[in-house]
C-alpha cells in the first residue's frame, strides 16, 4: 500500500472549453495536512471533488487510498435534525449500537457541545454549527478530511477560534486533511504544506512549509513569513514591508 | 414569543373580541333597522341553534360535512404529495405538465358542479369530487416548488453518507419539503372546508351547506346564521389542529429561521 493518502497522477479536467488542470500530479502523504490557495476560480474546489470522487478526471487518474469525508463551505447540516442526529450521520458504518452511542458521547464533548446534543442547528451560533459539520466528518473511521472553505462564513475572531478547534481536533483524531481556503493566514497557521495554485489551467506555482508545531499563534514570525511569501507569489505584495524596523523611536 | 407566556388578560383577547362584535349585532337587532326575519337576533339565533341540536339534526349535518372534507381532502393529499415529489424531481414532466396544472388550480371547483351532479349524481361523491378538484392542484404545485427549493447540497451530503432510494426519501426530500407543505395544507384545508358548503348546497341533500340552503328556502334566517357560525367556528378549529403539525420540533425549522 502507498504511503499517499490521496494522489493524482497528470489529470487533466476540462468542462467544455475550460481547462482547469492540465497534467497535475501531486501526492499528499497520509497524515499531512495540506493547504490549497490560489485565486478565485482557479480550480479549488475542483480538486477537492476529485478527490472526493464526485468528479472524474478528463485524462489522468486519481488514486484515494481511505474514507474520505467533505465540510462543505455553505450550510450543509439538516435542519430537521439535531445535533447528534447530524453527528450519527458520520456513523452510519459503525455496526455496534452501543460503540455508535459512545463515539457519539465522545464527539460531542470533544466539540464541547454535549449540552446541545438535541438543539436544531437553527438553534446554534454559526461557529458552533461548524463544530457540528466538523464533527459529522471526523467521527467514525474516516481517514480523509476535505474542508472547502469551512469558515469563510465566519466572522474573524470566530475564524481565530475555529482554526484552535481544528488543530485541537486533529491532535485527538488525526487525519489527512485538504484545506482548500481564500484565508492565507488561515493557510499558513494550519498547514504542514501549502500549495499556491496558478490561474487557470492550474498548477502548482510554490510550495511552502512554514515547519512549525500546530497551532500556532497567527502573528508567530513563521506564520507571518509564509503569508508574505504566498502574497508575492499571488503579485498581491512587492517586498517584505519594514513597518517595525523604520518607524522612527519618540 | 409563544402564547404560554402571555398573561391571561392579553391571551384572553379574542374572548373580548367576540364579546364586543356580540354586543355591537345585539344593539343592531334592538335598533330594529330590519324585520326579524331578515336580521335575526343572537337570540333568536341562539334558540334556532339550540333546536338544531335537540333535534341531532346539526349533528348528522356536521358528521356529513366532515366526511366529506376529510375523504376528498385525504385522496388529493394523498396523490397530489406523490405527484408534486415525481414532477419536482423530473424537469422534462414538470415543463410539460406545470401549465396543465396551473390552468386547472386557476379554475374555480365550483365550474365543475354541473358535472359533478351529472357524473356522481347527489350525495356524498360530487361533494368529495369538487372537494378533490379544489385541493390537488394546490397541492401538487406547493409540493413541486418546495422540492424544486430544496438546497443541492443536501442531496451532496446524502451521497457523501451513502444514503440508498428510500433513504433519500424520507431522510431528506420529505423532511426538507415537510414546513412549506403543511403550510400548504393549511390552505387548502380552508379550500375544502370553503368548497364543501357550496357543493352540498347544490349538489346535496343534508350537510351544513345544505342546511344553510334549506334554511334560505324556508326563510329562517336564525337557522342559516346558526349554520354560518358552526361553519366559521368548524373552519377554524381545522386550521388550529393542523397549526399544531407546525410545532413538531423536526419541522419547526422551516418557520423559526
Amino acid at each position: 500500500m502507498s504511503d499517499k493518502a490521496l494522489e493524482t497522477e497528470d489529470v487533466s479536467v476540462v468542462f467544455d472549453s475550460l481547462e482547469v488542470f492540465r497534467n497535475l500530479s501531486l501526492g499528499i502523504p497520509r497524515g499531512e495536512f495540506v493547504a490549497v490557495v490560489g485565486p478565485s476560480g482557479c480550480g479549488k474546489t475542483t480538486l477537492l471533488n476529485l478527490f472526493s470522487g464526485y468528479l472524474k478526471p478528463s485524462a489522468g487518474r486519481v488514486v484515494c487510498s481511505g474514507r474520505v469525508r467533505m465540510v462543505y463551505q455553505t450550510d450543509s447540516l439538516f435542519p430537521w435534525q439535531t445535533v447528534a442526529q447530524n453527528i450519527a450521520l458520520g456513523l452510519r458504518n459503525v455496526e455496534d449500537k452501543n460503540e455508535r452511542a459512545k463515539q457519539l458521547d465522545q464527539m460531542l464533548r470533544l466539540i464541547k457541545l454535549d449540552d446541545f446534543a438535541s438543539h436544531y442547528p437553527h438553534q446554534l451560533s454559526g461557529g458552533m454549527r461548524q463544530r457540528v459539520e466538523l464533527a459529522r466528518a471526523l467521527v467514525g473511521d474516516s481517514d480523509i478530511l476535505l474542508l472547502d472553505e469551512p469558515f469563510s462564513s465566519l466572522d474573524y475572531l470566530a475564524r481565530l477560534r475555529m482554526r484552535r478547534e481544528l488543530a485541537r481536533m486533529l491532535d485527538e483524531l488525526p487525519r489527512t486533511v485538504v484545506l482548500v481556503t481564500h484565508d492565507i493566514e488561515e493557510a499558513a497557521q494550519l498547514a504542514d504544506r501549502i500549495l499556491v495554485l496558478s490561474d487557470r489551467p492550474a498548477r502548482i506555482c510554490r510550495e511552502l512549509r512554514p515547519g512549525l508545531e500546530r497551532p500556532r499563534e497567527p502573528t508567530h514570525p513563521a506564520v507571518v513569513e509564509a503569508v508574505h511569501c504566498v502574497l508575492m507569489e499571488l503579485g498581491l505584495e512587492e517586498s517584505k514591508p519594514q513597518l517595525f524596523a523604520e518607524s522612527p523611536v519618540a | 414569543m409563544t402564547e404560554k407566556h402571555l398573561p391571561i388578560a392579553v391571551r384572553l383577547l379574542p374572548l373580548f373580541v367576540l364579546l364586543i362584535g356580540l354586543a355591537i349585532w345585539f344593539s343592531f337587532s334592538r335598533l330594529n333597522l330590519f324585520p326579524e326575519s331578515v336580521f335575526p337576533s343572537p337570540v333568536a339565533v341562539a334558540k334556532g341553534l339550540g333546536t338544531e341540536v335537540r333535534t341531532g339534526r346539526l349533528f348528522d349535518d356536521l358528521i356529513a360535512s366532515l366526511f366529506r372534507v376529510t375523504t376528498g381532502f385525504l385522496i388529493a393529499v394523498g396523490l397530489g404529495l406523490p405527484t408534486g415529489l415525481w414532477l419536482g424531481h423530473h424537469f422534462r414532466s414538470r415543463l410539460a405538465l406545470l401549465p396543465v396544472i396551473n390552468f386547472f388550480r386557476s379554475l374555480s371547483p365550483l365550474a365543475w358542479i354541473p358535472f359533478a351532479i351529472l357524473w356522481f349524481g347527489i350525495g356524498d361523491l360530487p361533494a368529495i369530487f369538487l372537494i378533490f378538484m379544489a385541493c390537488f392542484f394546490p397541492i401538487v404545485i406547493a409540493t413541486v416548488g418546495a422540492v424544486a427549493a430544496i438546497p443541492s447540497i443536501y442531496f451532496r451530503i446524502a451521497r457523501d453518507y451513502s444514503f440508498n432510494g428510500a433513504e433519500l426519501l424520507m431522510k431528506v426530500t420529505l423532511p426538507a419539503i415537510a414546513p412549506q407543505v403543511i403550510t400548504s395544507l393549511r390552505v387548502t384545508a380552508g379550500l375544502a372546508w370553503l368548497v364543501v358548503v357550496a357543493a352540498e348546497m347544490i349538489a346535496g341533500r343534508d350537510g351544513l351547506g345544505f342546511a344553510i340552503w334549506d334554511a334560505r328556502n324556508g326563510l329562517r334566517m336564525d337557522l342559516l346564521v346558526a349554520g354560518m357560525i358552526v361553519i366559521g367556528v368548524i373552519g377554524v378549529v381545522i386550521d388550529r389542529i393542523l397549526v399544531r403539525l407546525m410545532r413538531i420540533s423536526s419541522v419547526r425549522w422551516g418557520y423559526e429561521r
